[in-house]
């Protein structure tokens, strides 16, 4: 059952002079399309690669939570505030599925958290953004969930079944993510002047950072050739950044939108829209804390969990209550 | 390991999507007890279909291990006899 600890750890503190022969049987059966299962053997540093990257996806499907959560409140009519409470509830649903695969190689959720709220574990860079308008939120149900499901359903084919299991579970419900965001920055862009400005504005602040979301070029990038290798990743950064990029073009011009980037333009040989330089400066500024957001969220994740802590207290106190009589 | 209000013991979900389906393994949940495990299972995995479910403590389950797997499936590939096509019978004899 997936939530027991692994049977068989690797050697933890002496490293054998000769490599593992069980090493040669785990890349061959990777080699082979198998998913490693929790009991499984796996190399040490698979084990690790993998709760780093469920533990930083989970912790980027809760704060993401946030900046839409902002505007539940101010939708402008129920039907809106429906299906952003549906879609806020479901990113929160998918940071469970994912700390729930993170657990099933040994690790323990509140210790996930706690690394979170400590301000020791990374998330998206692109939550550390502000939702100024309305129309942020469309935008970022196209193309933030947009960029999110290009790469969720590459690791939706991953090596290590509890994860793609999970990620399976979550493109089902991100294509209705993409479609409501969609439908509310076209009613925007074919509204007043004032509503087509403010959604052009919002697809101009969140363009460059969705970007962003795919990760490092490839040549900058550490984990690839290793994540790919072990078949955790399929697609490197640069390709599905291509892919993204390729399917949005449209879609923008479809609804009289820009994207804010003079240098696209289409490449008839490869059939890619190329696009400009990316600013990997203010990526590096905003993944290290200095986004114009990063204090807030972990703030916002503090006061949560403070405030909720008599509701598990109490809850806990209620179960053994009725244990014992 | 004993639950505290931050470490709530885990339940193992298993959902039926719809009636006459089977309960399928979808993930596990926290919780203090078992009928919170049932809304917390609701709430995480039954938001857009389902009809039943069950949650079993993660602790109560035995599952067996990659180092049984020999001795309880090898044999499967020698029981071709537990196979129909395994049977021959008259062509012109439809059963």
């Amino acid at each position: 059952m997936e939530q027991q600890k692994p049977v068989s750890q690797a050697p933890a503190a002496v490293v054998p002079a000769t490599p593992d022969p069980r090493e040669a049987e785990f890349e061959a059966r990777i080699a082979r399309g198998e998913k490693i299962e929790p009991k499984d053997w796996m190399p040490e540093r698979y084990r690790r690669q993998l709760v780093r990257m469920m533990a930083q996806h989970a912790h980027s499907e809760v704060v993401g939570m946030l900046p839409e959560g902002n505007w539940i409140t101010r939708a402008p009519s129920l039907r809106r505030k429906m299906g952003l409470l549906a879609k806020v509830q479901d990113e929160g649903g998918h940071g469970l599925y994912l700390y729930c695969a993170a657990e099933t190689l040994g690790v323990d959720r509140a210790d996930l958290v706690d690394e979170l709220l400590e301000g020791k574990a990374k998330y998206s860079s692109i939550f550390n953004y502000p939702t100024l308008t309305w129309a942020d939120i469309g935008v970022i149900g196209w193309i933030v969930d947009g960029a999110a499901i290009v790469n969720q359903t590459m690791l939706a084919k991953g090596s290590y079944g509890p994860y793609a299991r999970a990620m399976v579970r979550v493109c089902k419900e991100e294509s209705f993510h993409k479609k409501q965001g969609y439908e509310m920055v076209t009613a925007l862009a074919q509204g007043t002047p004032e509503q087509k400005q403010m959604v052009q504005d919002a697809l101009n602040r969140w363009w460059w950072p969705s970007l962003m979301m795919f990760g490092p070029h490839d040549q900058q990038s550490s984990n690839s050739d290793e994540l790919m290798r072990w078949r955790v990743k399929l697609q490197s950064n640069d390709t599905l950044r291509q892919r993204f990029v390729n399917q949005t073009v449209n879609q923008a011009r479809a609804i009289g939108l820009t994207l804010p980037d003079p240098d696209l333009c289409f490449n008839e040989e490869t059939g890619n829209w190329e696009f400009g330089a990316i600013d990997w400066a203010e990526f590096k500024r905003v993944l290290n804390g200095q986004g114009p957001c990063n204090r807030d969220r972990l703030r916002a994740r503090r006061k949560a969990h403070e405030e909720g802590r008599w509701v598990r207290e109490a809850a806990l106190a209620y179960a053994e209550k009725h244990q014992v009589n | 390991m004993e639950a505290t209000a931050d470490r709530w013991p885990v339940w193992e979900v298993f959902v039926q999507e719809k009636s006459g389906a089977p309960h399928e393994h979808a993930g596990s949940v926290h919780a203090p007890d078992a009928t919170l495990a049932l809304q917390n299972a609701r709430d995480t995995y039954a938001r857009r279909s389902g009809c039943s479910l069950w949650v079993v403590p993660s602790e109560a389950i035995t599952a067996s291990t990659p180092e049984d797997s020999p001795m309880l499936f090898d044999s499967i590939a020698d029981k071709v006899y537990r196979h129909p096509q395994f049977y021959k019978i008259p062509r012109s004899v439809r059963l």
